[in-house]
């Protein structure tokens, strides 16, 4: 080798190739292999997790079924001037008679008019209506359109349901998500909804609120048990470290039902309660199917994701740094708020994230214990799934949860780093 | 930790203050699972203990839940159905995360970062998103409402835990090992089966009981994605507990919390064991 680099050419590989292009080549030859191990996984969390979400968000915007189901009317009315106060011109009742005629031999005008009912709720009737007379248009010979549509539903003499016809004929709508976050298209852009039609971000926040107090309640209950685990000896932390991971390792459902049946009026703490004296048998408490219990029981379920990550770093803190300060004079109380606490900083900060992540999504809990003052946003973005089959609605504010959730997970990966997760 | 001789009477007095404190914490974390299973032994169809079980006397116990749930097909169809779903479920998350683990743990692994961020999301977004998500999409392409398409569905939700695990395992994994057995001539597949897997194993059993309990455990994404003949376990106990609460709930939540405890039993023995072989811990 010293002989090659003294005469001054590339240093050569056992097979003739300069060193640096053989050493570049296994390197790659590395890299792809590598990328030939993860590579089934990565298509099959493609097929069954990123493709399900990404089609979720692309339902947020898609609004084909207006174009689709109504195509002349669109096109006709393109050019109406929806401020002009005026009704369309007989040109666009012609289309919307065509339009309606189709429709309703396909059966498809009363998905269109629900569809345009969210944005304007009573047009769905219009469509309906309309609808059953519309099999029998003459559409080559029928005519004058426009009183004839008139005649059939008044509806079609408001100039509103046109000009909702015309804001949403576009193939791709903001509405979900005004709708998601309380506000419409009105005459002049995007308003806000009177004070009586916001629900969503009033449920959002409190959410976030709720969230944020199971995250802090967290917190307080984690701090000791992480400190005691962490400074008892190994054989006896282990023991009751079992008490930290039981809960941690038994199903959701059990301990939500175990909380079902402590919390309810004829339940165990109410009986407990009763027996003491502390709470007249007439006057059983209410801590159940509100705000409390949803706060008691997901403190209990999510304490564990707090401890672990506090535990560990805990158990990194040498016990000596807290008596050097002592012997240098501080007291008990500044030796553990000046030297112990900062170092638990980072372990406060993965448990919170950690917890309220894993929080403002939870959708069981509330729906078993929160009643209708504790629900959370995921509780609505069900109920539009399977209840009102809102589904552009529910996929928007499941985008507005899905973003709030991705902005947290990317904050946790550059502060604590998602390789050092760690389970039990 | 233990007090010294020459403590105050405020630091004993702040000492024992502070050890009722976590008792009191170690008894809000465990008291609720331990309450269900005596009540699981109520020979009354209530939710809370009765005059006769506080007073020990025999008649105030009996099996009546756990009859009714070996009894009931509803109950033996959902149990049936659980135990049909999370074994699948868990074999394709296990194999197929093992192998990306080992393929993530190598050296040069090109955006190895947003790699394992992708690969860890299934535990991060919210599950009403998941499950949403999958009833759409799935619903396109014919898998809604099907025992694959729940089956996919778990063992998307699974794959995290196996990741995780394998990985912590495999940092401890000495890769002159996988070299010295190439070097003897052993083949990648045969290093791998009789070098690699054995050592890692303990981690690969953890995660695989992480990816079982996530499948037997879940129940939002099955709603959404699967039908009723797909109704699982926690699916039964989940309407039970919505509509007409039944007593039959307490013995099912009982069995479960066996089935954890075994769980919980194998994998801490299995993290000891681990532990002790890289000297990390004298217990």
């Amino acid at each position: 080798m010293s002989d090659m680099t003294d005469t001054g050419g590339p240093v050569l590989a056992a097979d003739g190739t300069p060193l640096k292009r053989s050493l570049a080549r296994a390197l790659r030859r590395q890299k792809m292999r590598a990328l030939m191990l993860i590579a089934p996984l990565l298509l099959f969390i493609l097929i069954s997790f990123i493709l399900p979400v990404a089609d979720m968000l692309y339902r947020s915007v898609q609004n084909g079924i207006v174009t689709e189901t109504l195509p002349r009317s669109v096109v006709a009315l393109a050019d109406w001037d929806a401020n002009s106060g005026d009704l369309p011109s007989e040109a666009v009742f012609a289309a919307m008679a065509a339009d309606l005629k189709d429709a309703a031999a396909a059966k498809t005008h009363t998905k269109v008019g629900t569809r345009l009912n969210y944005e304007n709720p009573g047009i769905s009737s219009l469509f309906r209506k309309t609808g059953r007379k519309a099999k029998k248009f003459d559409v080559e010979n029928g005519g004058p359109w426009k009183e004839a549509l008139i005649d059939i539903n008044k509806g079609w003499g408001d100039p509103d349901n046109w000009r909702t016809i015309q804001t949403y004929s576009p193939p791709v709508t903001a509405g979900y998500f005004l709708n998601a976050v309380d506000m419409r298209v009105g005459p002049d852009g995007a308003e806000s909804r009177p004070e009586s039609e916001q629900i969503y971000m009033n449920l959002l926040k409190r959410t976030l609120w709720m969230s944020l107090t199971i995250t802090v309640c967290c917190i307080l209950l984690a701090y000791p048990v992480a400190w005691i685990l962490a400074n008892l000896p190994m054989r006896q932390a282990n023991m009751l470290m079992i008490l930290v991971l039981l809960p941690f390792w038994t199903s959701l459902l059990v301990r939500t039902s175990a909380w079902k049946i402590l919390l309810q009026q004829q339940g165990v703490i109410n009986d407990i309660l009763v027996w003491i004296g502390l709470v007249d048998d007439s006057a059983r408490l209410v801590i159940i199917n509100n705000q409390f219990g949803t706060i008691v029981a997901m403190t209990h379920i999510l304490l564990p994701f707090m401890i672990l990550p506090m535990y560990s770093v805990m158990q990194t803190i040498p016990p000596t740094y807290l008596r050097a300060a002592k012997s240098l004079g501080a007291t008990d109380w500044t030796a553990f708020w000046r030297v112990y606490f900062p170092q638990t900083i980072p372990g406060i900060g993965a448990g919170s994230i950690l917890v309220f992540i894993l929080a403002i999504g939870y959708y069981i809990t509330p729906a078993l214990v929160g009643g209708t003052k504790g629900t959370f946003i995921s509780n609505q973005i069900a109920f539009h799934i399977s209840s009102s089959l809102n589904w552009g609605l529910a996929s928007a504010l499941g985008a507005i949860l899905l973003a709030v959730v991705l902005v947290l997970y990317w904050a946790y990966d550059k502060i604590v780093g998602i390789d050092n997760v760690k389970l039990g | 930790m233990a007090l010294p001789s020459y403590a105050s009477t405020g630091q004993r007095i702040w000492y024992y203050t502070f050890r009722v404190i976590c008792g009191l914490i170690f008894f809000f974390l465990i008291a609720p699972i331990a309450v269900v299973i005596p009540l699981s032994f109520n020979s009354q169809d209530f939710f809370t203990f009765t005059r006769e079980m506080l007073s020990f006397d025999p008649a105030g116990y009996s099996l009546k839940h756990y009859r009714d749930f070996f009894g009931n097909p509803d109950w033996q169809d959902a149990l049936w159905n659980s135990i049909k779903i999370a074994p699948v479920a868990t074999l394709l998350s296990v194999s197929l995360g093992t192998l990306a683990a080992i393929g993530l743990s190598q050296p040069h692994v090109p955006a190895r970062r947003a790699i394992m961020a992708t690969l860890i999301s299934p535990m991060i977004v919210p599950l009403i998103i998941s499950a949403a998500g999958m009833y759409f999409f799935y619903s396109r392409i014919g898998l809604a409402g099907t025992y694959w398409g729940v089956v996919l569905a778990h063992a998307a939700l699974g794959i995290p835990f196996v990741i995780i695990t394998v990985t912590a395992t495999l940092v401890g994994f000495d890769r002159s090992l996988t070299r010295a057995a190439a070097n003897m001539g052993a083949d990648p597949v045969t290093t791998f089966f009789r070098v690699q897997m054995p050592l890692i194993l303990p981690g690969v059993i953890s995660g695989a009981l992480f990816a079982f309990i996530t499948s037997f455990d879940e129940v939002v994404v099955v709603i959404f994605v699967g039908s009723a003949k797909q109704q699982t376990l926690p699916w039964q106990m989940f309407i039970g507990l919505r509509e007409q609460i039944s007593p039959t709930i307490l013995a099912v939540a009982t069995i479960l919390v066996v089935i954890s405890i075994a769980l919980l039993t194998t994998v801490e023995l299995l993290r000891r064991r681990s532990e002790r072989l890289r000297g990390m811990s004298p217990g």
